[in-house]
């Protein structure tokens, strides 16, 4: 073989794979690596701040552990509880807002605009600026409740009721307008001589909205919320921000959790073990949540 | 062009050469002590950059940098707690030779400050650290209210006694609480601004502030890491209970994640009469007293015992530096008891027997006495190397007794001690 011929030019596969090449290379170094190695990790007695001190198998010890601490189940009913509610409103008025702007009206560019302005800041910054708002004595908030009812001196943050309340509401002031925006799209995919049709047989705008509009935007809803659960679920900046997993641990995450776990009790084996198994549940819960999306929209 | 490039070059690697980086919190002495290096420049021609980082980040940003055998700092000031870890690690270069070939001797400084900031085993005469910046946790009051003569008859009609400084901790609850809600000049004030920080160390420091006042020990002193029946007897319940009531009875509105900076946000915005902060805040309340403001300060108010919990820092050499040489030259420097006193003068809390023992000195400053008492009644958290996990468990235990208002106190104080438990095993200890 001539060397002219072996530069001649190179095949597609060859071309294929220097495209997909550097990612696959990334993704192994950056995602799968790691994983590997905390999944390693997670078997030993592993303490990252130990100088000098190598790491012991142990077997299954760190699941055992962890799956046994009662703190850590109270972990995971927050991060339930938080999850709950914050994709239950966001997709209630996500969706009730995509329907309103949906709708041709003067002013409509302008007020979605303002409607997504939340999403686009930090969730450092807005943990912070919530603090002031939910200020008892200066915050904007108090005083908005107040003005429609006086429940006297409250602190959201402050009390073990409230605090986890507090971080639905940010949350969900803060991310509806994503849910809202992909229900938006999906609202204008419809097409229209569905509901001509609709119009011709006498269907309600009740029914046209149960039996045309929600099978449609269902996917686009079910897909935003896939999103923000996954977000919700490693959910940190914001709430540490806010409430700092307080009072107590009111609104300690589970993902507030681990970050003390391994980056600061420097507990590197056992919080591996607790990573994987939130892994391993986000992913199963993905992967059924998926399932049961791709067979609604075959449907 | 390329002798410029030349030039630029060797400019940059010559200014590099002499010149060190020291990290510290971003706080008043801070700034204090940038000031004082001025002439540590102008004598040594060595200069000396400076990062300072924020509280609440200090402690993640520093250990993950001493973690990580990182050459950033060539000189860290350190917390207290941290020199177990220093020294352990090998994060610190021990100092001893050092001291002996430069004839600092550690005779010179508070014993209190050489045992909590600088030796490692606890008491032992392995230095890694000079003592760098006196600290304890005190009090400021609102001077100008308690010397309004309508008040004093008022508070005196219902506890029977004058406002002042108060004796123990009844007293300063009784004070607190006369306050709380009162209107005054116009405005609703509160108690006192306390800590309850959960992010970090503030409850923690808050709430050992009445617990050592109780008599409170961390373990049994003739079997280490026994605390059982220390850590948490009767007394240290008892003041676990008392805080959670000073809380609940006395804080403002809101205050149930502060620290430092929203005691004194509290403080001067004319909310409490009293604040619980750092000696090293002082200087900058007293300056900044106006519009009929004056403060007081006092130690912390005994109970059972008279006691403080420690704050505070000592100067240490990082071991991964590469210009340990400069940065011991600076310990050298800032040894000297003529620095030290330009030291304390510009606001930093000097830690130098001269200083200390000046007979000057206790009228320096209205807060100085203060400063020198509780120096003498100080105590610490554990400085153990596995501190910041001993003092995770504490803050969520004890947030969420005092602010969450969860359990019991003595349930707190079990749970605190099943988690330190696991850590000292972990650790070897037990």
């Amino acid at each position: 073989m001539s060397v002219k011929k072996k530069f001649k030019g190179l095949s597609d596969k060859a071309v294929a794979w220097l495209f997909i090449g550097p990612s696959v290379f990334l993704l192994l170094a950056i995602n799968i690596y790691p994983l590997i190695y905390a999944i390693r990790m997670s078997f030993t007695n592993f303490y990252a701040n130990k100088i000098g001190r190598e790491p012991q198998f142990v077997g299954l010890k760190n699941y055992i552990k962890v799956l046994n601490k009662e703190a850590i189940w109270e972990k995971m009913q927050v991060t339930a509880n938080f999850m709950f509610w914050t994709l239950l409103l966001q997709a209630v008025i996500g969706l009730g807002l995509a329907l309103l702007l949906n709708r041709k009206f003067k002013g409509n560019e302008l007020l979605t605009t303002l409607i997504v302005l939340p999403m686009m800041l930090s969730p450092a910054v807005v943990g912070v600026f919530w603090t002031y708002l939910y200020n008892p004595q200066v915050g904007l908030f108090n005083y908005v409740i107040n003005f429609f009812h006086d429940f006297g001196s409250f602190d959201m943050i402050g009390s073990s009721v409230l605090a986890p309340w507090s971080i639905v509401i940010v949350d969900t002031w803060m991310w509806t307008p994503f849910t809202m925006l992909i229900c938006l799209a999906g609202l204008r995919s419809v097409p229209n001589y569905l509901y001509e049709a609709a119009e011709v047989d006498r269907a309600s705008k009740w029914q046209q909205f149960i039996y045309i509009t929600l099978p449609s935007v269902l996917p686009f809803l079910l897909l935003a919320l896939l999103f923000r659960g996954i977000e919700n679920f490693k959910m940190f900046d914001m709430v540490v921000e806010l409430t700092s997993g307080g009072p107590g641990s009111a609104t300690e995450l589970a993902s507030i959790n681990l970050k003390r776990e391994a980056f600061e009790k420097w507990k590197t084996g056992y919080s591996s073990a607790f990573a994987v198994i939130l892994f391993v549940t986000i992913f199963g819960f993905g992967n059924v949540y998926v399932k049961v999306m791709n067979k609604i929209k075959e449907r | 062009m390329i002798l410029l490039f030349v030039s630029l070059f060797t400019f940059s690697a010559n200014s590099n050469a002499k010149s060190i980086t020291l990290g510290w919190a971003a706080w008043d002495p801070a700034n204090a002590l940038q000031e004082l290096t001025k002439e540590f420049t102008a004598e040594t021609g060595i200069d000396v950059n400076f990062e300072f980082v924020p509280w609440p980040n200090f402690a993640d940003r520093m250990l993950n940098e001493l973690n990580n055998k990182g050459k950033t700092f060539d000189l860290l000031i350190g917390d207290s707690q941290w020199i177990g870890a220093g020294a352990v690690y090998g994060h610190y270069v021990k100092l001893n030779d050092f001291f002996d070939k430069e004839g600092i001797s550690m005779n010179d400084f508070s014993p209190a400050t050489v045992y909590a900031y600088s030796t490692w085993p606890k008491g032992s005469e392995n230095y890694y650290a000079l003592p760098a910046m006196g600290d304890a946790l005190a009090w400021a009051y609102r001077k100008d209210w308690f010397d309004r003569p309508e008040l004093n008859s008022e508070f005196k009609k219902k506890y029977g006694y004058d406002l002042g400084v108060p004796a123990n901790w009844n007293q300063l609850h009784d004070m607190c609480s006369f306050f709380q809600g009162r209107e005054i000049d116009g405005q609703k004030r509160y108690g006192a601004a306390i800590n309850t920080e959960r992010g970090s160390e503030g409850i923690t420091m808050g709430v050992t502030a009445a617990m050592y006042a109780w008599g409170m020990e961390y373990e049994n002193p003739n079997k280490p890491y026994d605390m059982e029946g220390y850590f948490n007897s009767p007394q240290a319940v008892e003041a676990v209970e008392f805080y959670r009531k000073l809380y609940e009875d006395c804080a403002p509105p809101g205050h149930s994640d502060a620290y430092m900076v929203a005691n004194l946000d509290a403080y001067k915005s004319g909310q409490v009469a009293f604040q619980m902060n750092w000696y090293a805040f002082w200087p900058g309340v007293s300056k900044e007293d106006s519009d009929g403001r004056v403060s007081g300060f006092f130690a912390n108010p005994k109970q059972n015992v008279a006691a403080a919990t420690l704050g505070g820092q000592g100067i240490s050499v990082v071991k991964y530096s590469d210009k340990q040489d400069l940065a011991l030259e600076y310990i050298k420097w800032f040894a000297r008891p003529d620095v030290q006193q330009k030291w304390w003068d510009l606001g930093g809390y000097s830690c130098h027997n001269d200083v200390l023992n000046s007979p000057s000195f206790p009228t320096s400053t209205v807060y100085a006495q203060g400063f020198l008492d509780s120096m003498g009644i100080v105590k610490d958290f554990w400085q153990e190397p596995t501190f910041v996990e001993l003092m995770l468990p504490m803050q969520e235990a004890i947030h969420d007794y005092v602010v969450n208002g969860k359990g019991t106190a003595k349930g707190a104080l079990d749970k605190i001690i099943e988690e330190w438990v696991e850590v000292f095993e972990a650790d070897g200890k037990l």
